[in-house]
């Protein structure tokens, strides 16, 4: 591993004074499925943020594949939480993944024939075309996240940062995601997870970046998910797992 | 609800969608095949018909009142189509705030300069201004919440405005009669050269909102992702919180520092109902509110001492009310039709199942 899509050196994020990620050194290399995971108020998404520049950060070094954020903007993929925005927009799918390519557009210049082809490619590819033209509002869970990572697609990044994006997905949707997903890695992309569901890790991600404030762990999931680490990262919480079978070493 | 109608729905043939603020003006199959276009015809009847039963009702149309009607309706365009914004992006009370903090200014501007309507409009931004930017360091500096730091910068700066109104009206200086219609609004008050005034201004911050169109959409529908792409997200927020200030100062004189926020939040509330694309929302906003502030403006032509700015948000409200009730998909009756014809369909038609 030479080169690292993500790279974060003494990161410390805070509010108001109450640190939500603490030092945190980590790395992700180019091509994986990477998942970030940690109990709730691990700093899991706060880390994203900072990484992302949503958010400011008290210190730390971020690069992407070895450049800082503001040279490396056009690589970077995001898709929010779903939670983050209103989904009574008055707008379609078929127009929120045409957001995507605002950027490359340009100022002053109009969405045009070009982009809407480029959309509708992305709805097909994640099962979506047949609701291109629905308000987002009639759209299920499971179909704003897919016309999210839509979104994302037609950006055509190097390294995609995704916040939650299982969360109120049924088990098909999700199945459909990470098939997208490891299309991306095929074909050389990185994708960062920020994820919650332990049971699935192994099966979804080679690479795991374990947090709790501090960071836990981060390497190859066969080297990190372990039952220590785990431990470590959860604490008394995670007696339940065995019960649940989830599957560590 | 409609599980059916949107099965009904997913089997209709894909059309090319619209993708230019014009284009989306010319689809015709909005809403389930409902065209704003009708709307468009309807208020441009209401306006025609609305001309002669004022006039048989005894409104005289003399130079002030045309004068005043021309103000209020290009008012009502720029409000409604600048204020859908702060419809969409949930700060219908950020407008409040933003139009009581412009009492002051306008109070300060006239100890300087004295009744210069420039001036007192400056003022009355300045202090807008001045009123947006306390309630962000408010609420970025303290843990108070958003709705608390506009509460209290909402009042604190209007006591001020009326603390000082007071002590002008206490000077003898007779120009100083006029400057309190700045609370409730004097549309009669409204010159030509006012109208010139707001013409051009309001041309150009349309022209900015057409020009920095997808920038400002993006931004209002999910800001987060519009700054993880790097777009200058504070210039964009800037230039639309400006905007949304000159409409309120221009608009102060009509409807005054209490109403204004009716005025600005109506007709985007009411165009919200009739659609699901943002550039005919914000055109449908234009007009309800050029209707609104024309028609508010003729009927209190009706009598001397009929308030103008109420008159016009009365008539705002009327029609965000009928939109609420009649528009298809998302209106009271729609949906109450709606949920009757999915219970006869799932009963097999006619075995109710109660």
């Amino acid at each position: 591993m030479t080169t690292w899509a993500l790279e974060i050196e003494d990161l410390t994020v805070a509010y108001h004074s109450k640190p939500a990620v603490w030092d945190v050194d980590m790395c992700i290399p180019e091509g994986v499925l990477a998942a970030i995971i940690g109990p709730n108020g691990a700093g899991k998404s706060t880390l994203l943020k900072a990484a992302l520049g949503l958010i400011p950060k008290a210190t730390g070094h971020i690069t992407f594949y070895g450049k800082p954020y503001a040279q490396a903007r056009a690589w970077i993929g995001y898709v929010p939480p779903r939670g983050s925005v209103d989904w009574d927009f008055p707008t379609t799918a078929l127009d929120v993944v045409r957001m995507g390519l605002y950027g490359k557009l340009g100022w002053f210049k109009r969405v045009g024939k070009n982009e809407t082809e480029l959309a509708m490619s992305a709805l097909e590819q994640v099962g979506m075309a047949d609701y291109a033209h629905r308000q987002i509002r009639q759209l299920s869970g499971g179909q704003q996240q897919r016309t999210f990572l839509a979104r994302a697609l037609v950006q055509d990044a190097r390294i995609y940062f995704m916040d939650e994006p299982f969360v109120a997905v049924d088990a098909v949707t999700e199945k459909a995601i990470v098939a997208i997903l490891q299309s991306l890695r095929a074909q050389g992309k990185t994708v960062v997870v920020v994820h919650h569901d332990l049971q699935t890790v192994t099966e979804y991600f080679d690479w795991v970046t374990m947090l709790n404030v501090q960071l836990v762990a981060n390497g190859k999931t066969a080297e990190v998910f372990t039952s220590d680490n785990l431990h470590k990262a959860y604490g008394g919480k995670l007696a339940f797992l065995n019960d649940m079978g989830v599957e560590v070493r | 609800m409609g599980v059916l109608g949107r099965r009904i729905k997913s089997a209709e043939t894909q059309r090319s969608q619209p993708h230019t603020w014009a284009q989306s003006l010319a689809s015709r199959h909005d809403m389930g095949g409902f065209s704003i276009w009708y709307i468009i015809i309807g208020i441009g009847v209401l306006a025609l018909l609305f001309i002669p039963m004022s006039m048989l009702l005894g409104v005289r149309y003399d130079y002030t009142l045309i004068v005043v009607a021309l103000g209020g309706t290009l008012l009502g365009i720029l409000n409604g189509v600048l204020g859908s914004f702060a419809v969409l992006r949930r700060q219908s009370l950020l407008g409040d705030a933003l139009s009581h903090a412009a009492l002051p200014g306008v109070c300060v501007a006239f100890l300087f300069f004295g009744r210069d309507m420039g001036a007192l409009l400056i003022g009355a931004g300045i202090s807008s201004l001045l009123g947006v930017w306390f309630i962000r360091i408010l609420t970025q500096t303290t843990r108070l919440k958003q709705d608390v730091a506009m509460g209290i910068i909402l009042t604190s700066w209007f006591a001020l405005g009326v603390a000082l109104l007071t002590y002008i009206q206490s000077l003898q200086t007779a120009s100083q009669a006029g400057l309190d219609h700045f609370i409730f609004g004097q549309a009669a008050a409204i010159r030509l050269g006012d109208v010139v005034l707001v013409a051009m201004v309001g041309g150009v911050c349309l022209m900015v909102v057409i020009a920095f169109w997808k920038e400002l959409k993006l931004m209002t529908f999910d800001l987060e992702f519009a700054q993880a792409n790097g777009y200058p997200v504070r210039f964009l927020d800037a230039i639309l919180s400006l905007l949304v200030v000159i409409a309120i100062v221009l608009g102060l004189q009509l409807a005054g520092v209490i109403l204004m926020v009716g005025l600005l939040i109506a007709p985007g509330v009411a165009a919200r109902q009739w659609t699901r694309n943002m550039a005919q929302m914000l055109t449908l906003a234009g007009i309800f509110g050029g209707f609104a502030g024309g028609a508010g403006a003729v009927i209190s032509g009706l009598d001397k001492n009929l308030p103008t700015g109420a008159l016009i948000i009365v008539v705002a409200v009327i029609i965000v009310f009928v939109s609420i009730c009649v528009a298809p998909e998302r209106g009271f009756i729609w949906t109450w039709r709606k949920r009757q014809a999915d219970a006869k369909h799932i009963n097999g038609g006619g075995h109710v199942a109660d």
